[in-house]
């Protein structure tokens, strides 16, 4: 597996590209601060929000379809939040009739459903425009100048070295597996559910192993290439004038995004 | 790729949105003061070959994660793994690769939020090292079949605590009905923690066949305080979450008292009046039916919805 597996927009040229991504990170942040703290039925600043959203992908020439469609990935947890609609206290909108029980539909649960819904959707299209458009590495290094510990960020970093080499056995695995086994007619597979997981087991087991063992082999390496508990970098990550300019006004859309959604609604 | 990810979106990761920005706070201190002691703990006893170690061990719970197996019905079974790193690793360490694991996911996958990422590490990463581990280590020196049951449970219970302290949280900041979704998150954890207790169990067998040795590493990394910790919090979980289906009026009220909620939520009509069937009354019986109606609403809605993810992931 390669390690751009994912990131098919992270190497364009456009000025959100080309932003310093410690301004990426904070305007991401505070982006999603502002929509958890936009109040309910705030319509019109979540709509400008998106509008928001839609107009920094177009400008850093990631198709709007790529991030709509893996924002779906929040839909499931919609299953969390539908309980708000029968529950909270409220105008009556549509009462069905189960044996001797209603179930109550209130306006003021259905707005905090949707409200809910929207801001989680909102907050996941700007994180994923953030790793669309910003490297990794440059991210933690963003991370490390806004304070997070050092010894945070080299794990994170090192866990993302280490990711895909160490997918690509968990794929060796279950391709063995795979080549090892055969499907019965009704496209059941073999044995009992306590063998399958214990096979499963068996080979989180061997992964472990094997991870185990690189680690140590990394750990000499790097010993002998003169490490010595800090992970190094020649990059000045300076700020300059336009990364200021930039994030000054993204801010300010955020801060017009909550007077909007505060007054008008 | 594309349906571990489905799948783990599908696990405790909470996404942004979801929760208060008072209650995903109040998780980022606690999270970041778990965090904290264990960069001390866990530098002190690996020194520089921290990084390397708990940067690979994070890559690994990772990649086994992608490990399942069929269950039934072309559903399958996965690990998420906390336990299993808490055992191997010990508490700190572990709780320092699931911390990053949690973070990876969030910033590489979008699978559990930002500004949440506290309570998601607080979730899927303290309180699984707190019950995971301090469940093992009572057994960690014994051998066959008493081991093998305490790991398993140390693996079931961690995901129940970890699916009961969601729950609250997303009562907590409004976003859910307890009523109805601690029944429910505690009936679909109980299965997804048999997969995660059947892959532990297994996988510790492994290691204990093959490299018996390399066990010591996580048994000395947490002394005995972890079992009384993880004990008190498994109690209060279990005491606490039957209250909390059965009977959440207790547990609003201490809430009301504590000023969580300003105005009684007291609606008209409910799903399932104070999550009882009609007709049964307030039996135990009653509870546990309107819980396993629950549980079976939440399965079949989930398990749509999934599916038509995964199309459209695909």
């Amino acid at each position: 597996m390669h390690i751009n597996t994912f990131d098919h927009y992270l190497h364009g040229h456009s000025p959100v590209h080309r932003l310093d991504a410690r301004v990426k990170v904070v305007v991401a942040l505070l982006f999603i601060v502002s929509n958890v703290l936009l109040p309910d039925g705030a319509w019109l600043a979540f709509a400008l929000g998106w509008l928001f959203l839609m107009g920094l992908s177009r400008l850093a020439g990631v198709p709007s379809s790529f991030l709509l469609k893996r924002g779906f990935i929040v839909l499931p947890f919609a299953l969390a939040a539908i309980t708000v609609v029968f529950t909270l206290p409220g105008q009556p909108l549509l009462v069905l009739r189960v044996g001797s029980t209603d179930i109550v539909v209130s306006d003021a649960g259905l707005i905090r459903f949707v409200s809910i819904m929207i801001r989680s959707w909102l907050s996941v299209l700007m994180a994923i425009l953030l790793t669309t458009t910003t490297q990794f590495p440059d991210v933690m290094h963003a991370l490390r100048h806004l304070r997070v510990p050092a010894v945070i960020i080299a794990i994170v970093s090192f866990m993302y070295r280490y990711l895909f080499v160490l997918a690509d056995e968990a794929l060796r695995l279950l391709r063995a597996r795979e080549a090892r086994s055969a499907q019965g007619p009704a496209g059941t597979g073999g044995g009992s559910l306590r063998w399958r997981a214990r096979v499963a087991g068996n080979m989180v087991g061997q992964l472990f192993l094997r991870s185990f063992e690189r680690s140590d082999r990394v750990y000499n390496a790097m010993l002998a290439r003169g490490y010595a508990g800090q992970l190094l970098t020649l990059n000045p990550h300076a700020m300059r004038r336009q990364d200021w300019l930039h994030g000054a006004l993204a801010l300010l859309a955020i801060v017009a995004l909550q007077v909007v959604g505060r007054v008008v609604g | 790729m594309n349906t571990p990810i489905v799948a783990a979106a599908f696990q405790l990761h909470i996404p942004d949105g979801f929760l208060k920005l008072t209650i995903a706070g109040i998780a980022w201190v606690l999270a970041a003061l778990a965090i904290i002691l264990a960069v001390r703990y866990a530098r002190d006893r690996f020194e520089e070959r921290l990084v390397p170690l708990a940067g690979v061990m994070a890559a690994f719970i990772f990649a086994g994660q992608m490990i399942n197996f069929p269950v039934a019905g072309g559903t399958s079974g996965h690990l998420i793994g906390a336990t299993l790193a808490v055992a191997l690793l010990g508490p700190w360490l572990g709780l320092l690769v699931m911390t990053s694991v949690i973070g990876l996911q969030a910033l590489l996958f979008q699978d559990g939020g930002l500004v949440v990422m506290g309570a998601n590490i607080l979730v899927m990463g303290v309180v699984p090292a707190l019950v995971g581990f301090g469940i093992y280590r009572l057994v960690a020196g014994r051998q066959g079949a008493v081991r093998l049951v305490g790991v398993g449970a140390a693996a079931w219970l961690s995901i129940m605590a970890a699916a009961f302290v969601t729950a609250l949280l997303l009562w907590l900041s409004e976003t859910s009905s307890l009523r109805i979704v601690m029944p429910a998150m505690l009936g679909v954890h109980a299965l997804i923690g048999l997969g995660e207790a059947l892959i532990t169990v297994a996988a510790l067998g492994f290691i204990t066949r093959t490299r018996p040795d390399l066990l010591r590493e996580g048994v000395a990394g947490g002394g005995r305080g972890w079992v009384v910790g993880g004990l008190a919090l498994t109690l209060l979980v279990v005491f606490l979450a039957p209250l909390a289906s059965a009977a959440p009026d207790g547990l609003e009220r201490v809430a009301t008292n504590l000023g969580f909620i300003e105005a009684a939520e007291t609606a008209p009509f409910t799903l399932l009046p104070d999550y009882t069937i009609p007709g049964l009354g307030a039996s135990p019986l009653s509870t546990i039916l309107a819980g396993l109606v629950g549980v079976a609403l939440v399965a079949v809605v989930a398990g749509v919805v999934v599916r038509a993810v995964r199309r459209q992931t695909t």
